[in-house]
């Protein structure tokens, strides 16, 4: 990836919620274009983290900037690159998808609101639901809405509060495909997640948060690769080719500790079963 | 600055429809802004409208203005909850980092407030009619009338968006609109205050209500209003900038 400007710059960023201290020292940066993932536990102050990225929270100490515009100083001018999914769904219940997107295209002064509107619904799959009131719709809708009312801004750094959390594991997926293609067209993504897999898949560099520390930083990778060696796994088409293989191995005195045959994990059956069955195909 | 003023305009006006939305939408709220004026109009015309005594008036020309407050109270109630609602959902996350105007929100609910109400003193004005008040104002009076009631509509709104800044919670916030449910009978909307113990009198004469009461009653029915109206204006007025701004600072600290 060519985009190698830092978008997000934190240094040694400390908050404390009365005696409680929330953030120790929090010091990563995220270039451009790319996802970032935090991952960690609850409680471990990712969503603070965010809320002080996005404007909404003032730190105690240190210091975060979005594009080189500090998020204390120059909220305003942060507040013009940025849009943030928090945790807690911010959508209207009472409104209509549409009117709820239509209320931020107003907000933000969006020339056409309505084909904009309708634009989005439709990416987001939403065009069938649209007329109905937010409370009748399923978790996954939510998000969905709540994350097309994020992108109408066009923002350049996209902060997620645990996306997936609530999602089933087929959203999760169409999730994850989403926020890969928004980092390849530029945006910078912030996410925060308690799914090791989901950092995994998604992200190109993590961090890891533990008790308001960044406890280590990285791609997928070189996370793995730090921790001390854990042996290594061969893999064969079936169990006959796997049990010649254990032979020829012990001929030639290398010990194979044990066998056991690759099973598919239970989330590989759900989606293979459900895939076979669906009909509605529905991206994010 | 001339850009920032169009766009505390602007930003309250979108947020003013979007209260109005959530406002209308509310079956329960709807309920309480019609149906319940119009039984507590119809039950003190018809039921004690028999056994009550105030003097050589029409008990019904009497009570219109109580039972007007009265229902202000309780359907701003809605106003309270439902800001209440914005402050513990995600939505004004969101409003925030869009960077709206600070005050549109507190204005969009004290605006929708304004208009719900103002359909529940329509229709208590109208079952009024029905069961016989025959109001003396002339056209000067009326438009007095409206003007009054306008500005202590946006009084009452305020107090109960001020509520709900008030409230950690949704229930809360109805709760402490208590105080303007009980204020409208300890007051001359129901009773003469001259048939009342000392110390009620007292209580009654120098609240709000009873010259808002009296100056409403004195306007539709061609009565001396003294400094009633003044003070009624006084009170509002007050009330109104003591609400506005002290929602303004409540808000300011619970968002930071």
């Amino acid at each position: 990836m060519p985009k190698q400007h830092v978008s997000i710059s934190v240094t040694e960023l400390k908050k404390s919620y009365k005696n409680k201290e929330v953030l120790k020292n929090v010091s990563f940066s995220v270039p451009g274009g790319t996802i970032y993932a935090l991952l960690g536990t609850n409680g471990a102050g990712k969503t603070t983290i965010v809320k002080i990225l996005s404007t909404l929270l003032k730190p105690d100490g240190g210091s975060a900037s979005i594009h080189g515009f500090d998020v204390v100083s120059q909220e305003r001018e942060v507040r013009k690159l940025i849009s943030l999914t928090g945790q807690f769904t911010a959508v209207d219940d009472v409104l209509t998808g549409r009117e709820n997107l239509h209320l931020i295209g107003q907000l933000i002064r969006l020339p056409d609101v309505k084909r904009k509107t309708g634009e989005w619904l439709s990416f987001f799959d939403l065009e069938d639901a649209a007329d109905r009131k937010v409370s009748t719709y399923s978790g996954g809708m939510r998000r969905r809405l709540d994350i097309a009312m994020s992108l109408m801004v066009h923002p350049q750094v996209l902060f997620l509060d645990e996306p997936t959390t609530g999602l089933d594991p087929q959203n999760r997926i169409a999730m994850w495909d989403f926020v890969k293609n928004l980092a390849k067209n530029g945006t910078t993504v912030f996410l925060t997640t308690q799914y090791l897999e989901e950092a995994e898949s998604l992200a190109d560099n993590v961090g890891i948060l533990h008790k308001g520390e960044i406890l280590a930083e990285g791609t997928p990778q070189y996370l793995k690769e730090i921790l001390p060696k854990r042996g290594a796994r061969l893999h064969f088409q079936n169990e006959e080719n796997a049990a010649k293989a254990m032979e020829l191995l012990s001929e030639h005195g290398i010990l194979v500790d044990g066998m056991e045959p690759n099973l598919p994990s239970l989330e590989d059956v759900f989606l293979t079963l459900i895939d076979g069955n669906e009909e509605d195909n529905r991206h994010v | 600055m001339y850009e920032r003023k169009t766009n505390i305009i602007f930003d309250s006006w979108v947020m003013f429809k979007r209260c109005l939305f959530i406002s209308l939408r509310n079956p329960e709220a709807l309920l309480v802004a019609t149906i319940v004026p119009f039984l507590l109009m119809f039950l003190f015309g018809t039921v004690f409208g028999n056994i009550a005594n105030v003097g050589d008036m029409n008990y019904i020309d009497f009570i219109v203005p109580g039972i007007i407050l009265q229902s202000l109270g309780q359907s701003s109630q809605y106003s309270a909850m439902n800001m209440t609602t914005d402050m513990t959902k995600g939505i004004l996350d969101r409003f925030r980092t869009l960077s709206i105007s600070k005050t549109a929100v507190l204005i969009g609910h004290t605006g929708a407030g304004v208009v719900r109400n103002s359909i529940s003193t329509l229709i208590i004005i109208g079952t009024a009619f029905l069961l016989g008040f025959r109001p003396q104002g002339n056209f000067r009076d009326w438009l007095l009338v409206i003007g009054l009631l306008t500005i202590v509509n946006i009084a009452i709104s305020l107090l109960a968006v001020m509520c709900g800044l008030l409230s950690k919670t949704v229930e809360g916030s109805s709760g402490l609109m208590l105080p303007l449910f009980i204020l409208p009978f300890v007051s001359s909307g129901f009773v003469p205050v001259d048939s009342m113990d000392r110390g009620l009198k007292l209580f009654a004469e120098i609240q709000p209500m009873t010259p808002i009461i009296d100056s409403f009653r004195a306007l539709t029915l061609g009565l001396p209003f003294g400094d009633s109206l003044w003070t009624a204006l006084i009170w509002c007025v007050g009330i109104i900038i003591a609400a506005f701004t002290l929602s303004i600072q409540i808000y300011q600290r619970r968002i930071s």
